[in-house]
């Protein structure tokens, strides 16, 4: 059962060969022998995920079931819903119980799912590797000492240990991407816009996009169907007509030109993730694509330009938190700048601290020229490499992250080597299009560690996610990393 | 560029973050590690480049000017901090 698909589940519910009630208590069970090593949720609440499972026993009964109705579906813990904790990874809140549910949390809401508990992250999706979570670190399911990935890295290492059927994530730099690659997992970050962002805790609100994470791209595309779509309380949310993510699962890959942007391939990529990444395309050769060299030739700033533009939203949008209306306040304080001050500097970590700090300074008074704009200018040029290199290509391939997953404390101290863990992803939030990963193998084993999963990285134009999915489902119908399951937990 | 003590402590006191002597220190290491990484940029050229500040050429949505939300100040405050007759109370500012 661990391994169905969500539609094998569906189906299952269905014909009543098992109930949401008995799915969603044989999940907490497995949360509850489990978790306790990987740290991937943060908060349950068995009563109120059984109350659902209930209600959507009813539901399958009366005949009125939707793909996911009985379904129990992870949520990142930066999306609120109503009556759960709602902590986005920060002591900052650590007892906010959200008074409303985000959007997508009332699309899953709205079809039956079954909301499972809310998984661990890095402090408000700042990080790489999960370790700035204030709830702790969250352990990799294929090697406890190593890192799941961040900041999506709960919903990466619950999906790989099998402790929710299918997860959301959130990506404003690689926050999907990168966790799923390191776990073995799917994800899919959504073209901007395409999710609602409303009630997602903000970070960088002109990159944030959520999305979903799950054992295949098939099941994504279940996911997508239920959580896209407009909504008039996300500024930026587009209005487009609905779309089945699922209709071009079945097409064939013939023809289908796939760019590999040669900046990918080139120094700081590891020997191991290399090679098994060319095997991928190999595969996909066989599957009748063909390849084309393509250059994206600012990508290498676009580490740089995102340091500056992610910072700056986040400097602002965390300027909310202050100590009044929710979230965490100083116990002792002077006057009203000291209660600001001393509850933002107790209730945030220091990455998230850093981050505010670097986005205050490039803001600030004589530096948001050489800065602000700048990085704004060079973000033009990163989006018009890619304009330029589809123009020869339907898709573009490459690795998602540099390295396999690394250990646990190895880049707690240096903020720069751990940004570069994003090299790969990061262009892709800036020019706002959608990408996903998808297990393709795995690297080289070492000082007794197996090889830890590879991801391979799908970018596709605007709006082409049914082509990447159609994409990444026919490469996990040749294979079968995907179907790989953690051993020994 | 690097930025001085004197420097990371006014952008701490911008961003209303108090900090110790040793946390300025540890943060003007690694600002300065980070702004390194960040200077990258500057070796670009990028005259005659629109500054792009977003992935979708939006224009802000309109709406009729009627009320959405009801009011729930009830279920928002009870996650405040400290509330007294549906007032968010704060230290005194005004003598």
């Amino acid at each position: 059962m661990f391994e169905s698909s969500l539609k094998q589940l569906g189906d299952a519910l269905r014909a009543k060969q098992i109930s949401s009630v008995e799915l969603t208590q044989t999940y907490l069970d497995r949360i509850a022998a489990l978790n306790p090593q990987i740290n991937a949720y943060v908060t349950l609440n068995a009563e109120a995920s059984l109350a659902q499972a209930g209600a959507a026993d009813a539901r399958l009964a009366a005949g009125n079931a939707d793909a996911l109705t009985g379904i129990p579906i992870a949520q990142k813990d930066i999306f609120c819903a109503k009556g759960w904790r709602t902590t986005c990874g920060s002591k900052m809140l650590e007892n906010f119980i959200s008074p409303y549910d985000a959007h997508i949390i009332e699309k899953f809401n709205a079809a039956g799912a079954i909301n499972l508990g809310k998984t661990n992250m890095d402090e408000f999706a700042m990080g790489s590797s999960n370790e700035t979570s204030y709830f702790g670190a969250v352990k990799n399911p294929w090697n406890l000492n190593a890192v799941p990935g961040g900041s999506s890295g709960g919903t990466a290492a619950a999906v790989a240990a099998r402790l929710c059927a299918a997860a959301t994530g959130t990506d404003t730099g690689g926050s999907i991407r990168q966790p799923a690659a390191l776990c073995g997992i799917s994800g899919l970050k959504p073209t901007y816009g395409v999710c609602s962002r409303y009630g997602m805790i903000a970070f960088a609100s002109s990159l944030d996009q959520a999305g979903p994470m799950a054992r295949s791209a098939e099941d994504l595309a279940v996911l997508m169907n239920t959580m896209a779509g407009f909504d008039p309380r996300d500024s930026t949310s587009l209005q487009r007509d609905a779309e089945d993510y699922a209709r071009d699962l079945n097409k064939p890959l013939t023809g289908l030109r796939i760019g590999l942007p040669r900046e990918f391939f080139a120094e700081g990529l590891s020997s191991d993730v290399a090679q098994t990444v060319e095997a991928a395309i190999a595969e996909y050769k066989k599957l009748g694509a063909t390849v084309v060299d393509i250059s994206l030739p600012n990508s290498k700033l676009s580490v740089p330009a995102y340091y500056v533009l992610a910072p700056a939203e986040a400097s602002s949008n965390l300027s909310r938190f202050d100590g009044v209306r929710y979230g965490y306040r100083a116990p002792d304080y002077t006057d009203l700048t000291d209660m600001y001050e001393k509850s933002r500097a107790q209730g945030f970590g220091a990455e998230v601290k850093r981050r505010i700090m670097i986005g205050t300074y490039v803001l600030s008074h004589g530096y948001y020229d050489a800065y602000y704009i700048k990085a704004q200018k060079i973000r033009r040029l990163i989006a018009q490499d890619f304009v330029e290199a589809f123009k020869h290509c339907d898709i573009i391939m490459g690795p998602t992250s540099p390295t396999t997953a690394f250990n646990l404390g190895e880049k707690g101290d240096d903020p720069v080597q751990m940004y570069l863990s994003d090299i790969y992803t990061i262009a892709v939030n800036l020019a706002g299009l959608p990408g996903m990963s998808i297990p393709c193998g795995f690297g080289a084993a070492t000082n007794g560690n197996p090889g830890m999963p590879v991801g391979l990285q799908i970018i596709g134009n605007y709006f082409d996610e049914a082509r990447m999915l159609n994409a990444a489902h026919q490469y996990q119908l040749a294979t079968d990393w995907h179907s790989r399951a953690p051993q020994g937990l | 560029m690097s930025l001085s003590t004197d420097d990371v402590k006014k952008v701490a006191r911008l961003a209303r973050l108090a900090m110790t002597d040793a946390e300025v220190d540890a943060a003007q290491a690694q600002l300065n590690g980070i702004f390194g990484l960040i200077a990258d940029m500057q070796a670009v050229n990028t005259d005659g480049i629109e500054p792009m500040s977003h992935a979708q050429d939006l224009s802000q949505r309109l709406r009729d000017d009627v009320v959405t939300e009801p009011n729930q100040r009830e279920a928002f405050q009870a996650v405040a901090p400290q509330v007294e007759a549906g007032l968010y109370l704060v230290p005194q500012v005004i003598e």
